[in-house]
């Protein structure tokens, strides 16, 4: 994949999405929708608070204390007839998953959501080995027919409309040209995945929740999908990182609480399936993934980034993610938490995500986990500019300003100079193409004396 | 060295501070009324319940629901409920119930808080029907809903392997401009029976 080789930047796809203004409008409102669902569900909950603490202190609890709770989760999982694997990176979890594919002559799969499988890059692996991998999941579906990558957790499709689905389907699998009708698209994708179910030797799914106490794993959807696709076959391959590990099955009840009530406005998701072992005569395996998340469980500043369960409110709320879109963050987790989680990665890649915020800290008040999302995000542009990977233009402005601001006499030249510009320079000049400032909003109208000189003309008591 | 020990190492390199685990004993939520709270729960989500006053009534409730009407196959797992005319135990391969219409299968108890029911699926030679059929109808004991998740977590234990599911509404799906559909890939229709006088299939004693 080529784009796995370029450096992400954001602000460059951000301005492609929004020149398409009605759109960028239409993706806003869309998730600012989603976000009013989530307020309404946490409101009706006198608890909420107290649910986000203990989720938080639950989280806190199982990372200070995950690789005695990933020992405890392989054995009982062992002993229900699981098969765990252990994978450090995408490349052993991806060949983990082809070996017991191709053990047992798999050559079509239908997978559920699982945000982990497209952080390895999972399904152009598989297909590369010659086994079809269908997201049954309908969003996920689209954008795999569409050939492009999730632009949001939760909802993948959030950015494509419904005559482009229609488009889509009538192309891909002959329904009515011109249809846009969601109920008559989701019956025809009904239809066509029915057939996928039934014919596939397999189903892969992610992991939302995994018990250490019991060896169970917990995965929820709404369509059923993750069901219906390792209910059929008698293969069932798990995927999950190794922050998804909860101590206690009784703290699913804090998790399945905030979960879909966080992510889509709903009390719970239509099926949270507990699954305990393998079905009678079936195999399930779960694989546990590091992928640098070991590392990221040694520092201090990101640690609680490891208590996400991915359940998008961040990104509903993110005034940023709502107006550039997910594709503009280059990367499988977009949006504030994916900010921090890709530049721990790789800081050079995802230099440009940390500064797709405007510190609002909007994302900290709805995360149902309390990670104190917008001030990593600051600790991140530190970082990136102590490691070098700022850009030259920002270098150049840190130091004009800190020039600038080291000088008193200078800085209040450079208001004074500021103000009057402001007051008296034609718009052509002020509003020209070197003042980014002014591309999409009115420069205020400035006083005209600053506040020390204002402070300094005060009738004296 | 293998992965295992690898990913442990380097978690063990790590030394994180290591809070206790909370008690999850609180004041969680209580409704005045756990049925009608759980039915409007339900009915929030696409669900609907019915209520009859014993299993013979239910037989005639659920009888006389629409998708019965037309329903060509029907599986019934439910022990004294004479609807069904496929045996589900008779099935050799899950994928031979790609036709069912409708499905009745017993719940353990309900959640008033979210019209969640949870399903066993250890009665069921093929928990594949819960999904596969086209209608779904959970017929559990009126008496037994609870008020809220923490509830619902004391009453189940999970020492076998055995697949269970709280299942709330039927399947649905928002991923096309954020509209609604109900009837993604799994039941269209949700009906949740709440019989009266009746200690059901999967209680507790039954279990044992």
């Amino acid at each position: 994949m080529a784009e796995e080789l370029t450096v992400v930047d954001h602000p460059r796809a951000a301005a492609k999405f929004v020149r398409d203004d009605a759109r960028a409008h239409w993706h806003d409102q869309a998730l600012w929708f989603v976000r009013v669902k989530r307020d309404r569900m946490a409101q009706s909950l006198p608890e909420w608070e107290t649910l986000r603490a203990k989720a938080a202190e639950i989280k806190a609890h199982t990372v200070g204390h995950l690789a005695e709770y990933l020992e405890q989760f392989e054995r009982q999982a062992t002993a229900l007839g699981a098969k765990v694997h252990w994978a450090a990176d995408a490349a052993e979890h991806n060949q983990i998953v082809l070996d017991i594919l191709q053990r047992h002559g798999v050559k079509q799969v239908a997978k559920s959501k699982s945000m982990l499988t497209e952080e390895c890059h999972l399904n152009p692996f598989l297909e590369r080995h010659g086994i079809t991998v269908v997201d049954t999941d309908l969003g996920e579906w689209i954008v795999q027919l569409r050939g492009e990558p999730p632009s949001h957790i939760v909802l993948p499709a959030i950015h494509i409309k419904k005559e482009e689905v229609g488009e889509l389907f009538h192309r891909k699998l002959g329904t009515e040209a011109g249809a846009t009708d969601p109920k008559y698209l989701t019956e025809a994708a009904r239809y066509k995945l029915r057939q996928v179910f039934l014919e596939s030797q397999a189903g892969i799914t992610g992991v939302n929740f995994a018990i250490a106490e019991t060896g169970g794993i917990v995965v929820c959807t709404n369509e059923g999908n993750a069901d219906l696709g390792v209910s059929l076959p008698k293969l069932h391959i798990a995927c999950m990182g190794i922050e998804k590990l909860i101590p206690r099955a009784a703290d699913l009840g804090v998790f399945l609480r905030l979960l879909a009530r966080s992510a889509t406005g709903q009390p719970i998701t239509t099926y949270s399936s507990h699954f305990h072992g393998p079905a009678p005569s079936g195999e399930l395996h779960i694989v546990l993934v590091d992928n640098g998340r070991s590392s990221i469980l040694g520092n201090d500043d990101y640690r609680r980034s490891l208590h996400c369960i991915r359940c998008g409110a961040c990104m509903n709320t993110c005034p940023v993610y709502r107006r550039s879109g997910g594709h503009s963050y280059g990367a499988t987790v977009p949006g504030p938490i994916g900010s921090i989680l890709n530049p721990a990665r790789d800081p050079g890649r995802y230099a440009t995500l940390p500064y797709a915020c405007s510190l609002c800290g909007s994302c900290t008040d709805v995360c149902p986990v309390k990670i104190n999302l917008h001030e990593q995000l600051l600790t991140w542009r530190r970082d990136i500019a102590a490691a070098g990977k700022l850009s030259w233009s920002k270098q150049a402005a840190m130091k004009a300003a800190a020039f600038v601001l080291a000088r008193p006499g200078l800085y209040r030249l450079a208001g004074k100079v500021a103000r009057f510009s402001l007051r008296h320079l034609p718009r052509l000049l002020l509003y020209g193409p070197w003042n980014p400032w002014g591309r999409q909003r009115e420069l205020p109208r400035a006083p005209r004396r600053s506040f020390r000189e204002q402070y300094a003309r005060r009738p004296k008591p | 060295m293998s992965s295992k020990e690898k990913i442990l190492a380097a978690i063990r390199r790590q030394s994180p501070a290591r809070p206790p685990l909370p008690s999850l004993d609180e004041a969680w939520i209580q409704y005045p009324d756990v049925q009608a709270q759980f039915a409007a729960a339900l009915a929030s989500v696409g669900g609907q319940v019915v209520e009859a006053a014993s299993l013979a009534d239910a037989a005639s409730v659920i009888g006389q629901l629409p998708p019965m009407e037309q329903a060509a196959k029907i599986v019934c797992t439910v022990p004294g409920l004479p609807l069904g005319n496929c045996v589900l135990d008779d099935v050799p391969d899950p994928h031979l119930l790609a036709d069912v219409d409708v499905a009745i299968v017993a719940g353990r108890f309900g959640v008033a808080e979210n019209g969640a029911v949870w399903v066993e699926a250890g009665h069921l030679r093929h928990r594949a029907v819960c999904f596969i059929c086209q209608h779904l109808v959970l017929v559990m004991p009126r008496g037994e809903i609870v008020h809220n998740m923490h509830q619902a977590y004391q009453r189940l234990t999970f020492t076998r392997a055995e697949y269970g599911v709280f299942i709330s509404g039927p399947s649905k799906t928002a991923d096309i401009e954020q509209s609604l559909v109900i009837g993604a890939h799994g039941a269209r229709s949700l009906t949740v029976a709440l019989v009266a006088g009746w200690e059901g299939q999967l209680s507790a004693a039954a279990q044992e």
